[in-house]
This record gives structure tokens, sequence and C-alpha cells, in this order.
């Protein structure tokens, strides 16, 4: 199942509802890229709440979102990482810097505000 | 030939302490004999082990009743052929002295030098009739043994008992995740960290962030004394984790040996805000959280204002 990217105001959503197959994941990280330039957005929000198991390949195409976002010019959040998810992501001893995560997406929005008022860099 | 070692077998796995070619008569008679010369073999027990320094925890009171205890189930045992009561009595004997800190050694020690006191007695006993001394050692030492080894068996499985007992414990009591007021928890670390305990760490960790919200976590390890490679790869697997649920950490209280050992292993600390003590943990996470509020509360600010 693709997933639906939605826009709101400078930021866009992508709400992932289900496993994605590789070749999805890489459609998703290619169409956010192109509507990035699109709608001049200003941040990115990745919602994973639904995934309960996140493999090596998804963990490094959302870094790459994120990488490809920064050089378009906004930021990337990801929201709803769970627990045991987020201990399988950091064993596959990726850089994981450039993804910012949030529980949930009233604080990505918060977040992305913060940053694209160029005032987050202190937030790690 | 191979019926033979067939019968050996049998009787090496015979759970019965009187195998069947010993003469029940002759059990009778070594019985009644330990029986009769009690106090003696008793007190010649009792003196050996406070020559030998055995047991030097306890009292000569307490070692005579215990010696009284052990010496009629073990005559009992010789008796009955059943290692049952015997069983149960050197469980709870253990259970009363490992707390006193007698040690595996002292325990197979004491219950050696009965063996010999007792063989030593016997061979004294009847040494005037050397075949019937050798039918009566037949009959002893298989029994001895099983006895000796029921109790050193006894005793250390009570000592893993308890090993486990406090290995559970320590596991329940040893990651407490405190919250300290809304969206900060504190995570006090104290004793060894061993890799599971760094991974059970980590899981509670995680699962308190999500349930209280938390955007600032302050991680103290001003109590634990090492840290070895795995552990401290945990560690910051931890706090990469934390920050994949929308958690900063704050390492506080990293001794001066620990870090030495980190940069030692070339562990990356690029990820890791450090601050000396746990005061100063809690002042950064203020900073943090009352950055993150002033900045929220400007925005509302801004928001409604345009």
């Amino acid at each position: 199942m693709p997933t639906a990217i939605l826009r709101q105001g400078e930021y866009l959503v992508a709400s992932i509802q289900s496993d994605l197959s590789d070749t999805e994941v890489l459609a998703l990280r290619d169409e956010l890229a192109d509507w990035i330039g699109r709608n001049r957005a200003r941040g990115v929000i990745v919602d994973v709440r639904a995934l309960d198991v996140i493999d090596s390949f998804v963990a490094r195409s959302l870094r790459s979102i994120a990488i490809i976002a920064r050089l378009r010019g906004a930021h990337t959040v990801v929201v709803g990482i769970q627990p045991d998810v987020a201990i399988a992501m950091v064993q596959f001893k990726l850089n994981l810097i450039p993804l910012r995560a949030t529980l949930d997406l009233d604080e990505a929005l918060a977040l992305l505000d913060r940053l694209t008022r160029g005032d987050g860099g202190d937030e790690r | 030939m191979p019926e033979e070692t067939m019968d050996d077998e049998q009787v090496a796995g015979n759970p019965v302490i009187a195998s069947p070619d010993i003469d029940t008569e002759l059990l009778d008679e070594l019985v009644t004999y330990l029986a009769h010369n009690r106090s003696d073999l008793r007190e010649e027990w009792a003196r050996r082990i406070t020559d030998t320094q055995l047991l030097s925890v306890m009292t000569g009171e307490e070692i005579f009743t215990e010696v009284t205890a052990v010496y009629d189930n073990y005559v009992d045992a010789l008796r009955t052929g059943s290692v049952e009561t015997l069983q149960a009595y050197a469980r709870d004997l253990s259970e009363r002295i490992i707390p006193r800190g007698v040690e595996t050694h002292e325990v197979l020690g004491i219950v050696l030098l009965l063996r010999d006191v007792l063989a030593r007695s016997l061979f004294v006993n009847y040494k005037h009739d050397s075949d019937l001394l050798d039918r009566i050692l037949d009959a002893y030492e298989p029994a001895a043994n099983r006895i000796a080894v029921t109790v050193g068996v006894s005793f250390v499985e009570e000592r893993e008992r308890v090993i486990r007992a406090q290995q559970e414990s320590i596991r329940e009591l040893s990651t407490p995740v405190l919250q300290v007021r809304d969206h900060l928890l504190i995570l006090p670390i104290i004793g060894v960290l061993d890799s599971q305990r760094a991974r059970q760490l980590t899981e509670q960790l995680l699962g308190a962030i999500q349930s209280n919200r938390a955007k600032v976590v302050v991680i103290d390890i001003t109590g634990v004394a090492t840290i070895d490679e795995t552990v401290a790869n945990h560690l910051v697997q931890a706090v990469e984790a934390s920050r994949l649920m929308g958690a900063s950490a704050i390492i506080t209280g990293l001794s001066s040996k620990i870090a030495q050992t980190l940069v030692d292993l070339g562990v990356d600390l690029s990820m890791m805000r450090t601050v000396g003590d746990l005061q100063g943990g809690l002042e950064e996470a203020e900073r943090l959280i009352g950055y993150l509020r002033g900045s929220s509360a400007t925005e509302t600010a801004a928001r409604s204002g345009g």
C-alpha cells in the first residue's frame, strides 16, 4: 500500500499505515523529495506509529529521507517509534543523528516550528 | 564379560544404600556399633572439626549441637537406607549457616572428617578380624560416600538457590525510573552494570519515556564503579533509543575512571550529553525543558497574536 502524503501549511505529513515493501519505501523517499521542492516545504513528518517492526532497510531509508530533505531545505521528524522498535533501530549501528523523533504529532509540529525558526540547534 | 559390566552398572546406579550383595546383618552390626559409641565418636568428630579450624564462625556449643544432629541423621540414613531425612536436615542446616558465611569447603571438610572418624574407629574396633573388617568396610564405604555427596550437594544447591533469589531481587530493585516533574525522568544506576541489566534498563527507560511523555532523561551513573565495552555500547544505545522516542538523555556522574575507560575503548561519545554531577544534570535538564516550554509559549503567543 503506497503511503499518502498530506500537506499541512509548510509541512508535509506522511503516515505509514502498514509494513512497506522495499520498493514502496524508496517510492516514498523519492516522492517526499519531489513534494518538498514543489511545495517549498520546511518540514517533513513521517508517522511510523503503526509499524511494529522497522528493519535495517527501512531505518536506512528513513535516515536518507532526513538527509535528502535537509539538502532540499526541510527538517524531518519521525513520529511514534515504539520502544521495541527504538531498541531494534539502534542495533543497526546506523548514524541516526539526522533523524529527529517525537512521541506524537503535536510535539513534532512544535519541534518543527522551533527548528524552522532557527533556534532549535541546541536540541539533540 | 559384558554381563559383568552390566552388573557393575546396576550396583553403581542403585538408589538404595545397601547394595543387594551387601549383608544386611553387617549393616545392622555397623549401625548398632555406631549408635553404641555415639557420644565418643561425636566428641571425636567435634574435636577434629575444631582442630582443623573448620566452621570458625560457629561457637563450640553450636558445633556440638549440629554435630549431634548430623551424626544421628547419618546413622539413621545408614539404617534405613534412605537419605531423605538427612537431605532435608542438610538443606535446613545450609539455610542456617550460609548467611553466616560458611564456605563450601568447610561443609565438605566436616562431612569427610566424619567419614574418616567413623572409618578409623571401625578399623580399631574390628582389626582383630581382618576378614570381618573388610566386609564391614564394604558395607560402610558406599553408604558413607553417598551420604557425604548428599550433604555436599544439598549445601551447594541451597547456596545456588540463595544466589538465584538474590539475583532476582537485584534485578527487580535495580532499575527505578523516577519522574521528578513533568517531562523529566531520573534513572539512577547503582552497582554493577552487566549486559543483561543494561538491556533491561533500556527497556524500562523507553517504557517510562512513553508512558510519562518525558522530554529529558537524566541517567546518573555515580554509583557505577566500572564499565566495559559491551556495557558502554549498551549505554550509548540507550541514549540513542531515547532520542528516537523524542527524549534527550543527559548522563551524569561519570567517574574519571569510567571516562578514561571510555576513551581507551574508543566508544563514540559524540551523541552523549554529559554533565559532571546529578545536580548539574538536573539544572541542564531544567534549562532544556524551560527552553522547550519557553519556545512553545512564544509560539502560542505569536500564533494568537498573528
